[in-house]
């Protein structure tokens, strides 16, 4: 079952809205002005019928997400009337947090599409994927997941793929075309290695290690992996972005969101990746338009406020790998 | 002018398309690079794949990188048998999963594996301390065991019952630690059975003449210094 429930405070009734578990998560993680999304504990389901339910960001949720809500309505219902929990949850789930680039990718297909999920908050800062109950959705112990009934899957782009298919979305996002699909599997296959690792070690090593271990990374180590990320930009630029609108030529495709999303990343951390290029910069701004500024905000907003977080609430388990992470870099 | 590919095999991503264009007679000139004399560096090289990297395809004036993208394009230009990368949706999204997890897993594991126990100091005389290999080693475990726990599993091949371009890719990463003479099937029984069902599955012939190279990889020369000089940065920046 997902998420763990809560232990039963005594004499308190399942019903309560006062379980530690369904804090508001700005109290728990440290993260100002965000609302968790509702999750499976009976509590929550309680304030998911007797109150608005709120996206991620405390903004009035989007039609995708106005269908999933629908979907936990019913569900809650069933519950109500006494439905076991694990027949509860018949819809797509998809286990994210939005401070993962691939789950910003994920999230945003599905919203843009108005794929009807089940929003399920891992939250990494707490370490909640390497909690058991999740380990048993995702043994790889990463962030995004996929749940479709019984079939579980991992890897983002595995996931843009597999939903792209079973939701037969435009076909822009993943072009039919021989030439023009091979461009967007170029980019996809390149990525992992060229994009998305070295972006994310740009928000560990000038954020959240300094943050977490009140260390600061060596100079050289920066030094290399700026130039690694510049590099990476460089090529983005030359090869995959040409003079061309999109990625894969005049639309937008799986590939430019999943660009965008990890080029990000290192804004959570005040580093602009976007600065040295007015090519990369209007493709973003392309980018941004083409998914709808109001979802693009809401799916970086967690990131965005990174510098707010309160460290001192971080899992002590979590705070120990980022110690040993540290260790490597020296 | 038909169907090129710019191989080199020794290195991993290259056996898995020549295997897999052989397999399905799919026909092609090769163009070998040789990226232990610094080919894949020219500027030449760099009109074919200005990522400076094999394998590279070029099908008439349409070039094309990265291995897994290369061999999808095979896959839906030649349209193989299906069971390579099924039409069934849960099935393709195994597939794709797979290819998308081992970029930086297996890939990464292997490959380190082979130049920290070989490849440096063999071919570029840079000795590497032993606690260095040894984590190496320790993480190519762990990759291995993640393979046969969440892929393998007990299941004939990663994604069920039949070969896929997961299986594959998966083989000939494995092949590198091999030509380094670590012992990876030993004390790994299911992954072992795997691998000579999946060599079976290719043919035991093909599969030889795809991993000649790698199986002399000890027996490399050493680099001479420009070309040492040359290859370094680039060598660095792919073991990270």
């Amino acid at each position: 079952m997902w998420p763990p429930p809560p232990a039963p405070e005594p004499g308190s009734s399942p019903l309560s809205t006062e379980s530690p578990e369904n804090s508001c998560c700005c109290e728990n993680s440290g993260l100002p002005g965000l609302m968790t999304t509702p999750s499976e504990t009976r509590s929550s389901r309680m304030r998911v019928l007797g109150l608005g339910w709120r996206g991620p960001t405390g903004t009035e949720p989007g039609p995708g997400a106005q269908a999933a809500y629908r979907l936990r309505f019913r569900t809650c219902w069933l519950w109500l009337v006494g439905v076991p929990d694990t027949c509860l949850s018949m819809g797509l789930e998809l286990y994210l947090d939005l401070l993962s680039a691939s789950c910003r990718a994920v999230y945003i297909f599905a919203r843009k599409n108005n794929i009807p999920f089940d929003f399920q908050f891992v939250d990494l800062l707490k370490g909640h994927h390497h909690s058991k109950e999740y380990i048993k959705i995702n043994p790889l112990k990463k962030v995004p997941s996929l749940k479709d009934g019984k079939f579980v899957l991992s890897e983002s782009v595995a996931i843009l793929f597999y939903l792209c298919r079973k939701y037969s979305t435009p076909s822009h996002w993943y072009p039919p075309d021989l030439h023009t699909r091979a461009r967007v599997d170029e980019f996809m296959a390149w990525q992992h290695t060229a994009i998305q690792m070295p972006m994310s070690r740009i928000l560990w090593i000038k954020m959240l290690i300094p943050m977490i271990t009140g260390e600061e990374v060596p100079d050289e180590k920066v030094e290399q992996m700026l130039a690694e990320v510049k590099n990476s930009m460089q090529l983005f630029e030359e090869k995959f972005l040409q003079d061309k609108m999109f990625i894969s030529g005049d639309h937008i495709s799986l590939a430019d969101v999943v660009a965008l999303v990890e080029m990000m990343q290192p804004m959570g951390g005040n580093y602009d990746v976007f600065l040295n290029s007015s090519k990369i910069a209007e493709w973003r701004m392309r980018v941004e338009l083409a998914i709808g500024p109001s979802l693009f905000g809401e799916a970086h907003d967690r990131l965005m406020r990174l510098a707010e977080w309160d460290s001192s609430t971080l899992d002590p388990m979590v705070k120990e790998r980022i110690c040993e992470l540290l260790q490597k870099f020296k | 002018m038909g169907l090129e590919l710019y191989l080199d095999l020794l290195s991993q991503p290259c056996r898995a398309i020549y295997i897999f264009a052989k397999k399905n007679r799919i026909p092609f000139e090769m163009h070998t690079v040789e990226l232990l004399k610094g080919q894949h560096l020219s500027d030449a090289f760099a009109q074919v794949n200005p990522l400076k990297k094999v394998p590279a395809l070029k099908d008439g004036d349409f070039t094309l990188a990265e291995s897994v993208a290369i061999l999808l394009y095979l896959t839906r230009k030649y349209k193989v048998a299906d069971h390579w990368y099924p039409q069934d949706l849960q099935a393709c999204a195994r597939v794709d999963e797979y290819l998308a997890w081992q970029h930086t897993t297996l890939r990464r594991s292997c490959l380190r594996a082979l130049w920290h126990k070989v490849m440096f100091p063999v071919f570029l005389g840079e000795p590497v301390s032993p606690e260095m290999l040894a984590t190496t080693l320790a993480e190519l475990d762990v990759t291995l065991q993640l393979l046969e726990d969440k892929f393998l599993q007990n299941k004939a091949f990663l994604i069920g019952p039949h070969v896929s371009l997961a299986d594959l890719v998966a083989i000939t990463e494995l092949m590198h630690p091999v030509g380094a003479g670590c012992q990876v099937f030993e004390g790994r029984p299911k992954l072992a059975a795997w691998y000579r069902r999946v060599e079976a599955a290719v043919g035991e012939d093909l599969f030889r003449e795809a991993h000649e190279v790698i199986l002399k990889a000890k027996d490399s020369p050493p680099a001479d210094p420009t070309i040492k000089q040359k290859l370094m940065p680039a060598v660095l920046a792919m073991i990270r």
